[in-house]
């Protein structure tokens, strides 16, 4: 293996998911005459990530060995007015690090499913869906320019929209990917601005090019206005991160996704598409460093995500949900280190919360296989006992999620909150309170889980539900008995595999990837005006020390203090949470009610967008074009006709008279009137 | 009492005016219309002599036969048209043709 970067190769890489795709989408399915069977489906495309897999793994060892960096257009669609579109690779640390992110975990979900879908009839066209996400991601952030991005950015919502919708016959699960779809509209809108924005001013969509330009484009102002030009450009580029990546007021898609299958939760709406937003945000770093105005707007955004949606983490029952609402705090930190200008430290975050958060996702849907398809908490407990694998699998993924010291998440979680401390910006002093207070809230809703799933009384015989409850998608098989067991070897591998680096990956990395020159092309932080990452480096002692140092600082004994007081909640006392739920009764019907988020887009929102329509269609359409220019005119001429037929009597004396009377007009008007 | 060219232009419009008259008024006979037409060009070749002959311009009198002979191709046609139409329609009588209406 050649140890610089070929265009061949690392075009290889997203055409292998997309061969994929295709034979298991087209020819594995009734569109292509189901040529062909289950396991030939899933061996093609399994094949195609791995071969993703096993490139973008050589790539990120020529990238961090060698150095090696590729940033060429490969091909150029078509050139508008000077403005080219291209679609080429930009290959850097941030980039080499997507593309294993991606592919790891999209390797891991393709194995998974094959247990997990088992029983399902769209089992290829699952397949091909998975690895279609995958060929898009691929591109999404292998792009060199913006337009590649925004390709790829549609393409993972469209595929998202589609997987949300998997199970078509089930109402909710329409209602679901449509809403996911109609949010991330109002986001994109957003995004393409941006593009659009940049496009004008920097006259490129290529990147390279367009940070060339970014010093040109921060003395502008936004015409008509006295804003930074770069402001309005970021803030429109950070709305459509709000929408792909979830962020509070968008937010609203990324529960209701949890419709779809659990394979898709775990890839999807947890580890890669969700995180585009925030790589997408790092990757602008030029852009995003000339403005404190857009920072702060992603800080503060970026804050009230992480700790109210972890708020509606604690009141879920649903397994999935849960593990839902924690994604969205945690995008939240993520966009908390981006708006503290660690674009770093959020990338970090996005790849040890890929990895546990897929896990957790996984050993959910491991559960909710071994539970017969309930996915309600309430019924189950003592899981433990049956699904050991999934038990320590999960217990581990909670322990990264909540940050325990040594664990990948601790490390990236921590340098998130330090970021904050050291920020400066306006909005980092109730960023810093939320991102202390979501820690706790984090364990406490993590632990809650984990206790109610895998340890206490086994419950699940209990369900007043069970098994007629509108999840008749895939009657997974009973069994005669109704005790959980553990899952198929398809689905504790991927556990395992993804459990290992939820454990380690941050104890490794976190060196070169904050302090390091791993991403020292791909991310630019002005260093003069934001000065946090210089201070974190300069606190930071090696990843033994940090994990030491954390037994005395306040994040640690939160999130103790989270798990302990989950444990007294609901192993000791079940009694105290139902005793807190009648003290704050307004509290809990505020968060039952996510916030009136929904309400207020189904009845604000939604009603003054349906009323706009309607009375655009009524009054514009039916009654201006339709009643007005198409019938009016029709009606005028045929009224003007009406009148003027009244004067062919037929009688050859008055069309005689006319002509006569006519020639006299004409004649007096020469002869008197005319000079 | 010499006549003078007002006399002439006075007996032109007198016959112009007789003649439009006569295709207002006449209610009954086509016959009566055609006769009409041709002393409207009659008064306007009056007109026509008047002129040539007080401006000492011959090219107006040349103009007259043209007019003449023009009229009398159009009364030959005229009145063609006339047998044909009693033939179909068996009157003449122009309250009754109407057919031009639309």
């Amino acid at each position: 293996m050649s140890q610089t970067l070929q265009a061949s190769t690392l075009l290889a890489v997203p055409m292998a998911p997309l061969a994929g795709a295709v034979l298991a989408g087209v020819f594995g399915t009734q569109l292509g005459g189901n040529w062909l069977g289950r396991k030939l489906s899933h061996t093609f495309t399994i094949l195609g990530v791995f071969i993703a897999f096993v490139l973008s793994a050589l790539t990120l060892q020529s990238v961090v060995v060698d150095g090696a960096r590729f940033n060429e257009t490969l091909y150029t669609w078509m050139v508008v007015g000077g403005l080219k579109m291209e679609i080429g690779f930009l290959v850097d640390g941030l980039t080499a690090m997507m593309m294993c992110v991606v592919t790891f975990v999209s390797l891991m979900v393709h194995l998974y499913t094959i247990g997990y879908m088992e029983e399902d009839e769209g089992y290829n066209r699952f397949f091909g869906y998975i690895s279609l996400f995958t060929f898009s991601m691929l591109m999404l952030v292998m792009s060199n320019n913006m337009l590649q991005l925004f390709f790829g950015w549609e393409a993972v919502g469209l595929v998202s929209y589609l997987l949300i919708g998997f199970w078509f016959n089930k109402p909710s699960a329409i209602f679901a990917n449509m809403k996911a779809f109609l949010v991330n509209r109002v986001g994109d809108f957003g995004f393409i601005l941006g593009i659009g924005l940049i496009a004008a001013y920097g006259g490129t969509l290529n990147y390279a090019e367009a940070f060339a330009k970014a010093g040109e484009l921060g003395k502008l102002s936004f015409p008509g206005t006295d804003w930074m030009l770069v402001t309005v450009i970021c803030i429109c580029l950070f709305i459509g991160a709000m929408g792909k990546s979830a962020q509070f007021p968008l937010h609203v898609w990324l529960p209701d996704s949890m419709e779809g299958p659990t394979p898709i939760s775990a890839l999807i709406h947890a580890a890669t598409m969700v995180t585009a937003g925030i790589f997408m945000v790092a990757r602008m770093s030029p852009f995003y460093e000339l403005s404190d105005t857009a920072l702060n707007f992603v800080l503060v955004i970026g804050a009230i995500t992480a700790l109210f949606m972890g708020f509606l983490g604690i009141i879920q029952n649903d397994i999935k949900r849960v593990v839902a609402y924690s994604t969205l705090s945690q995008l939240g930190y993520m966009t908390v280190a981006l708006g503290a200008s660690a674009y770093s430290v959020a990338v970090f975050h996005l790849m040890t919360h890929a990895f546990f958060k897929a896990l957790l996702f996984l050993g959910a849907g491991s559960v909710i296989m071994g539970m017969h398809h309930n996915q309600d908490i309430r019924w189950m407990g003592g899981v433990r006992k049956h699904m050991p694998i999934t038990w320590i699998t999960s217990l581990l993924g909670s322990l990264a999620l909540i940050g325990t010291p040594f664990f990948s998440g601790f490390y990236s979680k921590d340098s998130i909150i330090e970021a904050v401390a050291e920020s400066h910006l306006p909005g980092a002093g109730f960023a810093y309170l939320a991102v202390m207070a979501g820690v706790f809230v984090t364990a406490f809703y993590s632990f809650r889980m984990y206790f109610l799933v895998f340890h206490g009384k086994e419950r699940y015989d209990q369900n007043p539900e069970a098994h007629h409850d509108g999840h008749g998608h895939d009657d997974h098989g009973h069994h005669g008995d109704h005790s959980p067991h553990e899952s198929p070897w398809v689905v504790t591998v991927p556990l395992v595999l993804l459990a290992i680096p939820s454990v380690v990956i941050g104890y490794m990395t976190i060196d070169p990837m904050l302090f390091g020159a791993f991403f020292k092309d791909a991310i630019f932080v002005d260093a003069e005006r934001h000065h946090v990452m210089k201070e974190l480096g300069e606190a930071f002692h090696g990843p033994v020390a940090m994990a030491m140092h954390a037994f005395s600082t306040l994040p640690f004994w939160l999130a103790l203090g989270g798990v302990v007081v989950s444990y007294y909640m609901y192993m000791i006392n079940p009694a105290v949470p139902a005793a807190i739920k009648r003290a704050f009764q307004p509290v809990y019907t505020l968060l039952e009610n996510k916030y009136y988020m929904d309400w207020i887009n189904e009845n604000i929102l939604a009603r003054a967008a349906r009323g706009l329509g309607l009375g655009l269609w009524k009054g514009g359409d039916q009654a201006i074009i339709d009643g007005g220019l198409v019938n009016g005119s029709w009606k005028l001429v045929g009224w003007v006709s009406g009148i003027a037929r009244h004067f062919q009597s037929g009688y050859l004396y008055h069309y005689a008279l006319v002509m006569i009377l006519g020639v006299f007009l004409l004649m007096t008007w020469f002869v008197w009137l005319n000079p | 009492m010499s006549v003078t060219l007002g006399h002439y232009l006075t007996l032109g419009a007198v016959l112009f005016a007789l003649s439009v008259t006569g295709i207002f008024l006449n209610r009954k006979n086509l016959i009566v219309l055609l006769m009409a037409i041709e002393l409207m060009l009659l008064a306007v070749n009056m007109n026509f002599v008047a002129f040539s002959h007080y401006l000492g311009d011959i090219q107006g009198q040349v103009f007259v036969f043209f007019i003449l002979t023009v009229a009398a191709a159009e009364s030959a046609i005229g009145l063609a048209i006339l047998v044909l139409l009693f033939r179909n329609r068996s009157s003449i009588n122009v309250d009754e043709l109407n057919t031009l209406k639309g």
